[in-house]
C-alpha cells in the first residue's frame, strides 16, 4: 500500500459507493468525474447500497480502491460490515477511503477500522485524487 | 488478498474462489505474465459456456435487458457471468463504468458474476481483454456468459467474433434501423430486439426491420424480432426462448462448430498481431534507427523504405528470440 517505485502501466480501478439510506449522491458523482478525469476507471454502483453489496462489487470488480461517500451519519454502523465482508472473502489489499460528513471525533475510529483517509466537506478534489494515486495498491502480479 | 502468488491463485480459482477469479481477470486484462500463465493452466477447462453478445446504440437498454436476462437464466438454474464494457476516454484513459448499477437484482446470488471493463483504447482492452476474460469465466464454470458492448459503431471488436449468439437491440423512434444498415450490424445480429416497445413507433420499427431482413439474401437462419420492455421484464422470457432456438440451430446445422473454429483462428491472429505490433513499436523507437529517422526528416529517405527497414529488423529480432 505504498507508492510504487515504477509508474504503473494500468489504470487504477476505483469503486465509488454510497452506503446506506441518504439519497444525496452529488458529491459521489463529482468524485467519479474527478477520478475519471485523472485517468482512473471508476465503477459507480449508485445509491442505497448495503455493506454486502459494496463488498461484493469490490470483490467481483477487483477494485484497487473503494471510495465510500456517506452523509447519513451511519458510518460507524456500516463501515465495519464492509470490512468484515471483505475479510470473509480473503481480500485485504484494497485501499478504502471515505468522504462526506464524518464528524472529527469519529475520524480516528473510522481509521482504526481500516479507512486510509477521510475527506471531509471542502476537501479539494485534487487532494483526494492525489492521495488515491499515491496509495492505490499496484498488483503487478509479476 | 495476501496470497497473490499466481500458483495459489489458480488453485483457489479451481476451488471456486471468487476473489481469485476476479484477481486473475485483472492480470489477464492487464496483460500480466501471471495472467498469461494462468490462461495456459486453465484453458483446458474452457469450452462449456455459452456466450451471448449484446449490442446496440447507447441508451437502447442493453444493461437493463442484461439484468432481465440474468434473472431469466437464473430462474432456470443456469449460472451467469456478465462482462459489461464501457468506453475509455481517449484523452485521459479514464472511464466511468456504470452498467452494474442496472444489474443489481441478483447482487447477492453466488450464481451471478458481473465484471465491468473499459475499452482502454489501443491497449487492446476490448479486443484482447474481453476474449481472454471470457475464457476465464468459461473455465470457472459459468453456464452463460453475456457480453455487453459499448454502443454500436464505436471501435470495439466485432462482438460477433466472441459470441455464439449476437443480440442486437434497437429502440423505436431513433432512426436506428437505418443506422444499423449503415454500420452493417444487422448482418451480425442473430436475434433482433426492439426494446422500449411501449413507446410510439415500435410497430414501425418492427416493420422496417422485417422488411430489411426480407431484402437481405436468404440465410439458413432468419433473425427473429422480439419486442421487449426490459425495465418491466416484459417479454424477456420470449427472448430467452429465441436465444435457445438459435443455440439449437447452431448445434443442429453444424454452423456452431464452424463459428467456433473461425473464432479461434481470429483470436489467434488478433493476439499474434498484437505481439508483432509491440515488437514493431519497440524496433521503431530504438535509438539505433535515429539516423534513419533523421534522413526521413531531411527527405533523404522515404517512409516506405524506412518502414521496410523496421519490418525487417522486427523479423530479425523474432528470429533471435527463437
Amino acid at each position: 500500500m505504498v507508492s510504487q517505485a515504477h509508474p504503473r502501466t494500468t489504470p487504477i480501478r476505483v469503486l465509488v459507493a454510497k452506503p446506506g439510506l441518504d439519497g444525496h449522491d452529488r458529491g459521489a458523482k463529482v468524485m467519479v468525474r474527478a477520478l475519471r478525469d485523472a485517468g482512473m476507471e471508476v465503477i459507480y454502483t449508485g445509491l442505497f447500497q448495503t455493506p454486502e453489496m459494496i463488498a461484493r462489487a469490490a470483490i467481483d470488480e477487483d477494485a484497487d480502491v473503494i471510495g465510500l461517500s456517506i452523509l447519513s451519519g451511519a458510518h460507524l454502523a456500516l463501515f465495519p460490515k464492509i470490512f468484515a465482508e471483505l475479510e470473509k472473502a480473503g481480500v485485504d489489499d484494497v485501499l478504502v477511503v471515505a468522504g462526506g460528513t464524518i464528524p472529527n471525533e469519529d475520524v480516528d475510529r473510522v481509521k482504526q477500522l481500516g479507512v486510509a483517509a477521510v475527506f471531509g466537506p471542502g476537501t479539494p478534489m485534487d487532494e483526494a485524487v492525489r492521495f488515491i494515486r499515491d496509495h492505490a495498491p499496484d498488483r503487478s502480479g509479476s | 488478498m495476501t496470497a497473490t502468488a499466481p500458483r495459489d491463485l489458480v488453485e483457489r480459482f479451481r476451488a471456486g474462489d471468487r476473489a481469485a477469479l476476479a484477481r486473475l481477470i485483472s492480470f489477464v486484462e492487464n496483460g500480466k505474465a501471471a495472467g498469461m500463465r494462468a490462461m495456459g493452466d486453465l484453458y483446458g477447462s474452457t469450452g462449456t459456456a455459452y456466450v451471448v453478445g449484446i449490442t446496440g446504440p447507447p441508451g437502447a437498454g442493453k444493461s437493463t435487458l442484461t439484468n432481465a436476462l440474468i434473472r431469466g437464466y437464473r430462474a432456470r438454474g443456469q449460472t451467469v457471468a456478465v462482462v459489461a464494457v464501457d468506453p475509455s476516454s481517449a484523452l485521459t484513459g479514464g472511464a466511468t463504468l456504470g452498467d452494474r448499477i442496472r444489474m443489481l437484482d441478483n447482487f447477492d446470488d453466488p450464481g451471478v458474476y458481473i465484471r465491468s471493463m473499459a475499452t482502454r483504447g489501443e491497449m487492446g482492452g476490448l479486443s484482447i481483454g474481453v476474449g481472454a476474460v471470457v475464457h476465464l469465466l468459461d473455465a470457472y464454470g459459468f453456464d452463460m456468459i453475456l457480453i455487453e458492448t459499448v454502443g454500436v459503431g464505436q471501435d470495439e471488436v466485432d462482438v460477433g467474433e466472441l459470441a455464439d449468439t449476437t443480440l442486437l437491440i434497437q429502440v423505436p423512434g431513433t432512426g436506428d434501423s437505418i443506422q444499423a444498415i449503415k454500420a452493417g450490424v444487422l448482418e451480425i445480429a442473430d436475434v433482433l430486439v426492439v426494446n422500449k416497445a411501449d413507446l410510439p413507433g415500435a410497430n414501425d420499427m418492427v416493420r422496417d426491420l422485417r422488411m430489411m431482413l426480407r431484402l437481405s439474401e436468404s440465410r439458413p437462419w432468419t433473425p427473429p424480432i422480439v419486442e421487449t420492455v426490459a425495465s418491466e421484464h416484459r417479454n424477456t422470457d420470449a427472448l430467452i426462448d429465441k436465444l435457445d432456438q438459435h443455440r439449437q440451430f447452431l448445434e443442429d446445422s453444424g454452423e456452431g462448430r464452424i463459428r467456433r473454429a473461425r473464432r479461434d483462428r481470429r483470436e489467434v491472429v488478433r493476439l499474434a498481431r498484437r505481439q508483432l505490433t509491440r515488437e514493431i513499436e519497440a524496433v521503431a523507437s530504438d535509438a539505433g534507427l535515429d539516423d534513419l529517422f533523421t534522413s526521413l526528416a531531411n527527405r533523404d529517405a522515404d517512409p516506405i523504405t524506412v518502414a521496410s527497414v523496421v519490418a525487417r529488423r522486427t523479423v530479425d529480432r523474432f528470429r533471435q528470440d527463437g
